[in-house]
């Protein structure tokens, strides 16, 4: 659910996969806070105590792209290393983002994400700032 | 929202979108449901996704729609579309992230009245002997060399590595193989998530049941597949795990900046296409057609340690415990095949998503036996309800690209599920009707539960009113095993 107002995730219900709508003041903040929204769609806790970091670079032609190349990363550090982030320092360049992640070994899972899709995916701009509607294949 | 007063009614069991309902539509939808049936999509945007399939460069007669249509991403689940080969575009949405997603049906010899005392036995043995569930990796781990060989020969490496018969794979699509993989257009990626995922089933809407012969309505058939009344079946429900994901993944990504440069505009980026005869058509096609083999290998595997289950459980306890193959299908793929359009005979790319190959009798690829009956439509029921084995018909062929639907079609969403049932309950509930379940899940379990999905039985009243399916006979199921 939603953290704080300018920033944060939903559930919205979709009759075969998952959807998540994802808000925040800009496009660094929106990909954190998707990141969140999957974490807590897959009922994914962390080990305590042994933090570990990542650093990654995702390129894309557009922020869709981005978005959806940067949750997919994550979906695959977690598939291969069985690892995930709950603290993002981002950065953002010209068709990239760089990005600093915390986070730990995964201790449980509820659900698997199987994919991150571009179905009627728009970042779009909002009076608070930009917003999104993301659909999992699960 | 396509609301249903812009849907023509054509007869009972089908409606039609025609193609001038939206300026971009190149063709009409039909859709294949009853009224009932048609209300029940109405309420989410499976019909608009089919308007928007219908806007893919290419095709030709009608994209379809199957009676267990659901809202998907992109391409509609339960969706049929097909495009003119080689000009015509390739969708890897439009088949869908877990390529060749498909069923196998086994039969026996079984009487359940001789087995019932050991269904605990067998449900335990076959959860221990056939991996499932979140990230599961199975006992097959490959080498990258074998992995290569699996991309190329599907079930048939199975075959030379003792995993599999003669009868099995003359009783699987394309005979487990589809000639034309090209492993070289598949990703590390991909190829580091296929290496210990073969012979597991995965989580999801996955299964492994066990069912019971409940009623037979063509003898004939019947008795062609192997099928009696009061005998026991095994399905297995599952598809190219996370190779196939992945190699969706990349392409669908790959084929975002594609579309920019071949100038295709598309209402929906996860329908992103390239043309079939393009640089870009054929890596897919060659990568898509890796990950089918994967799955016919993968669905393979678990049908042996499925039997090593049944030897395990059953064997010198029932009079013949062994399993044979019925038949082996895809419901998520593209397939260049060649059919009737408007009277002449043209080569297309099908593509299924949710969809079953319906092939009926006399049409190419199926074995000497099934050519007399058509090809065996194996229809999953949702958990606890019935499945059901039907045969693809003449009128398949000549209106619905030679398919079918896949099964009951999901109508609740998964969190909504997870509200109004409780894991626990429905084991309980399942136990009081003889159904014994092996879940890796209590939540995931109520995803999957009954209430949410549509009327199986529906549906297949309506393929077989429609004349695209008809039924063979109504399996009932005794166990369940889920990730």
């Amino acid at each position: 659910m939603a953290t704080t107002s300018m920033a944060g995730f939903e559930e919205i219900e979709h009759t075969a996969d998952w959807s998540l709508r994802v808000w925040a003041p800009d496009l660094a903040g929106l990909l954190e806070q998707a990141a969140r929204g999957m974490l807590n769609l897959s009922g994914i806790r962390l080990v305590e105590g042994k933090r570990q970091q990542r650093e990654l670079t995702v390129e894309s032609t557009d922020a869709e792209g981005l978005l959806v190349n940067f949750l997919g990363e994550l979906l695959h550090i977690l598939e291969q290393e069985g690892l995930a982030f709950d603290e993002y320092e981002l950065t953002l360049a010209e068709n990239a983002v760089r990005a600093k992640l915390h986070g730990a070994p995964v201790m449980a899972r509820k659900e698997e994400i199987k994919g991150v899709t571009y179905h009627d995916l728009r970042i779009e701009q909002k009076s608070t700032g930009l917003e999104a509607l993301i659909v999992f294949d699960v | 929202m396509v609301a249903l007063s812009d849907v023509k009614q054509i007869s009972e069991v089908e409606w039609e979108i025609p193609s001038a309902y939206r300026a971009d539509m190149r063709v009409p939808v039909r859709i294949f449901a009853t009224r009932h049936l048609l209300e029940a999509i109405a309420g989410d945007k499976s019909l608009e996704q089919a308007v928007n399939a219908a806007t893919l460069p290419g095709l030709v007669g009608r994209v379809l729609v199957m009676p267990d249509m659901h809202q998907g991403y992109g391409f509609p689940i339960g969706g049929v579309a097909a495009t003119e080969y080689p000009k015509g575009v390739i969708s890897p949405g439009a088949i869908g992230y877990d390529i060749n997603c498909g069923v196998r049906l086994l039969g026996s010899r079984i009487e359940l009245d001789e087995a019932t005392a050991l269904l605990d036995e067998l449900s335990a043995a076959l959860d221990r002997h056939c991996p499932s569930g979140v990230g599961k990796s199975g006992q097959h781990h490959l080498s990258h060399k074998e992995l290569e060989q699996v991309m190329r020969e599907g079930a048939q490496w199975a075959l030379k590595k003792g995993f599999a018969t003669e009868a099995d794979l003359n009783r699987t699509e394309e005979f487990g193989c589809i000639p034309g993989a090209e492993p070289g257009y598949v990703s590390q990626r991909a190829r580091t998530r296929g290496l210990d995922q073969l012979g597991t089933l995965g989580a999801g809407n996955h299964f492994i049941e066990v069912d019971v012969v409940d009623e037979v309505f063509d003898e004939g058939a019947a008795q062609v597949m192997g099928l009696q009344e009061g005998r026991l079946t095994l399905m297995i429900h599952c598809g190219s795990r996370g190779f196939g994901h992945q190699i969706c993944t990349d392409y669908v990504s790959s084929f975002q900046s594609a579309v920019r440069r071949f100038g295709i505009v598309l209402p929906d980026r996860e329908l992103v296409c390239a043309p079939m005869d393009s640089a870009e058509g054929k890596a897919y096609m060659g990568a898509m057609r890796a990950a089918a083999n994967f799955a016919f290998a993968n669905r393979q595997l678990l049908a042996y340690h499925a039997r090593q289950a049944f030897e395990e459980s059953l064997a010198g306890r029932v009079k013949h415990w062994q399993l044979h193959q019925i038949y082996d299908i895809a419901h998520n793929m593209g397939k260049l095949e060649t059919h009737s359009v408007d009277g002449r005979k043209v080569k297309v790319c099908v593509h299924r998503k949710g969809a079953t190959r319906a092939f009926g009798p006399g049409a190419p690829g199926l074995p000497p036996e099934y050519k007399k009956i058509g090809q065996p439509v194996l229809v999953p029921g949702s958990m606890g309800t019935a499945s059901w084995v039907l045969a693809g018909t003449e009128g398949s062929m000549q209106r619905s690209f030679g398919s079918s639907c896949h099964g009951a079609g999901r109508t609740m969403s998964r969190s909504k599920a997870k509200k109004v049932v409780r894991g626990q309950d429905l084991i309980r509930e399942l136990a009081a009707k003889g159904i014994h379940v092996q879940a890796g899940s209590l939540p995931g379990l109520a995803e999957e539960a009954p209430q949410a999905y549509k009327d199986v039985d529906a549906v297949v009243e309506t393929v077989d009113r429609a004349g695209i399916a008809h039924k063979v006979a109504r399996l009932r199921p005794v166990v369940v095993v889920k990730g």
